[in-house]
């Protein structure tokens, strides 16, 4: 049996004369929690739609859970999915919406109030969609994509439109499905968010794949960032100058210096601040966030 | 696919949906049975386009379907609306990847939505014909219209026919609308461009050239639910005429809806 969730080796889809995704290879290993990153337009949710079946690659292979993506009936039955947000018929409630799913799938419909109660809907099950906020609609999608009791679960921006509690919420229900043996894949467009809780990562950046890999192997091999504040602004250049006569790249951004180098030069550089008669306000030596290496890897902003 | 008709049932059986529609074929089944003996000395006529039918014919065998024959074609464009509407809003909705995702193969989806469509066709048809022929039945002896010959067998092989009749022209209608949803992928589309279509632009055109009418898909529909004119008739269209160029529109459209259907992408 297969140990990859998901395996793709050179998926592309091409839509006229643009690429939305080109020659994607990546596997995702079973069992973990899958961030599946890039930002608006990179290609994401069409990789997820050639995944589920929706759409079909223009070139290229897939597997999941074993499986061709040739043949979607073969693995769908166990895949849970929540593609480009929640779509549901507004004019039924929440339950009937689950129900109908449930029927449509063969998946026993006594799971249905449950699942809403697992996703803190359990009170406004009989409600219409309709009347429902941004996210509870979110909730609803997450409980369709749990009714097969999913050995994958797919989630295109899980997040979008909860509050904070209500991502906290779904962080700790993925964590919990992840140690259950579930595997997730999940993208977000909010790369702080997918560093909490992501295992795995897999970059997209215009339809192509930046990075695929470990979460730690890609911070670990992160260059480390000094921060830095004067306690007069002014003297932000000064030390812009110090640091670049040491070899270190920086630049200054939100009143701050962000030099990368390791943590131990941050004891030097205190020195030759202090040696110049600036007195620094702030000293942070710090491993940039996935956001900051994002950027970095795709020489972007 | 008995999945998918289950499913789908579901949502047609929603009161809204449900009960408006059959209130609406309730309404109009009793109003055209009962136009045709309340207007009977009308000299504007008491039928369709100003047609009169008199005492005569409808105290043939026949005349207890004659409100229920009249009512057909309605029952059509109710049906294309139905069918129109339940297809394409699953693009509008953004529904259609929910239930490819449950259900992946594409034409059992497509089939379990059919049965399940024409369940809801056949609840409308058939209490269409209990409300037109118990408007009938009440309605005659103040019409002063003879009701022997309805309660004889050829008045039940009539009401058999016209069943059967009104039931193919039903599922023919819904199919359009169906074929419509799938092309163009929106309720409104679909069915502004069917009814606008039936009532206004076919009639035009056989107003503008009379022969035009054997081979419109909507004109052809109608003869069927009526039974057609009888072979020789110059007004009117021959039943198996209707069947044959019917059933081409019908079976034409529903394949190549098919096929896109299956083959295109699902990106919206």
């Amino acid at each position: 049996m297969s140990n990859t969730a998901i395996s793709v080796s050179d998926l592309s889809k091409k839509y006229g004369e643009r690429m939305a995704v080109s020659h994607a290879s990546f596997e995702v290993p079973l069992g973990t929690i899958c961030g599946f990153v890039g930002p608006n337009g990179s290609g994401k949710t069409t990789t997820m739609r050639m995944l589920l079946g929706l759409i079909t690659p223009t070139g290229g292979t897939g597997e999941i859970l074993g499986e061709s993506i040739e043949h979607p009936e073969k693995y769908l039955p166990r895949v849970g999915a929540m593609i480009e947000g929640p779509a549901f018929y507004p004019a039924m409630s929440g339950s009937e919406n689950l129900k109908y799913l449930a029927e449509l799938g063969g998946f026993p419909t006594n799971r249905v109030q449950h699942l809403l109660d697992q996703v803190g809907l359990g009170d406004r099950s009989k409600s219409k969609y309709k009347t429902y906020s941004l996210g509870m609609k979110q909730r609803l999608g997450i409980a369709a994509a749990l009714l097969p009791d999913p050995k994958l679960l797919m989630l295109d921006e899980p997040t979008n439109g909860l509050d904070p509690e209500g991502i906290q919420e779904v962080r700790a229900l993925l964590r919990q499905l992840a140690n259950d043996g579930t595997s997730v894949f999940v993208s977000s467009h909010l790369l702080s968010e997918l560093e909490l809780i992501s295992d795995y990562l897999v970059m997209l950046r215009k339809g192509e794949v930046v990075f695929t890999g470990k979460m730690m192997e890609l911070m670990v091999n992160a260059q480390p960032v000094i921060i830095a504040k004067a306690a007069h602004d002014g003297d932000l250049v000064v030390l812009l100058e110090i640091a670049q006569k040491a070899g270190h790249h920086a630049v200054i951004r939100d009143g701050a210096l962000h030099v990368e180098g390791p943590a131990q030069w941050a004891v030097e550089f205190n020195r030759a601040a202090f040696d110049a008669g600036i007195t620094l306000s702030q000293l942070t030596p710090q491993l940039p966030n996935l956001e900051e290496t994002f950027f970095e890897m795709t020489g972007e902003k | 696919m008995w999945r998918v008709a289950l499913s789908e049932l579901r949502k047609l059986r929603r009161p809204t949906l449900f009960l408006g529609t059959m209130g609406a074929v309730i309404f109009f089944s009793a109003l055209f049975s009962s136009l045709l003996f309340l207007l009977i000395d009308s000299p504007d006529g008491n039928s369709d386009r100003g047609r009169t039918v008199g005492r005569e014919v409808l105290g043939l065998a026949t005349g207890v379907v004659q409100g229920f024959s009249n009512v057909g074609g309605f029952l059509g464009i109710i049906a294309l609306c139905v069918f129109a509407a339940q297809t394409a809003q699953e693009y509008t909705y953004g529904t259609l990847r929910n239930i490819l995702v449950r259900q992946p193969g594409r034409m059992r989806v497509l089939v379990g939505k059919f049965i399940a469509m024409n369940l809801f066709a056949l609840i409308m048809i058939t209490l269409s014909g209990l409300i037109s022929v118990s408007a009938s039945i009440l309605l005659a002896p103040r019409a002063k219209v003879s009701t022997e010959l309805w309660f004889t067998g050829d008045g039940r092989q009539a009401l058999i026919t016209t069943f059967i009749n009104i039931t193919v022209s039903v599922i023919g209608f819904g199919t359009i609308g169906m074929v419509l949803g799938l092309l163009l992928r929106s309720p409104i589309s679909a069915i502004s461009f069917g009814v606008l279509w039936l009532l206004i632009v076919e009639n035009l055109l056989i107003a503008v050239k009379n022969s035009l009418q054997d081979w419109l898909p909507g004109a052809q529909l109608t003869a069927i639910a009526s039974g057609g004119a009888q072979r020789g008739f110059s007004d009117g269209i021959e039943y198996s005429h209707a069947l044959l160029v019917g059933g081409i529109y019908v079976a034409v459209g529903a394949l190549v809806a098919s096929l896109l259907f299956v083959r295109r992408d699902v990106s919206n």
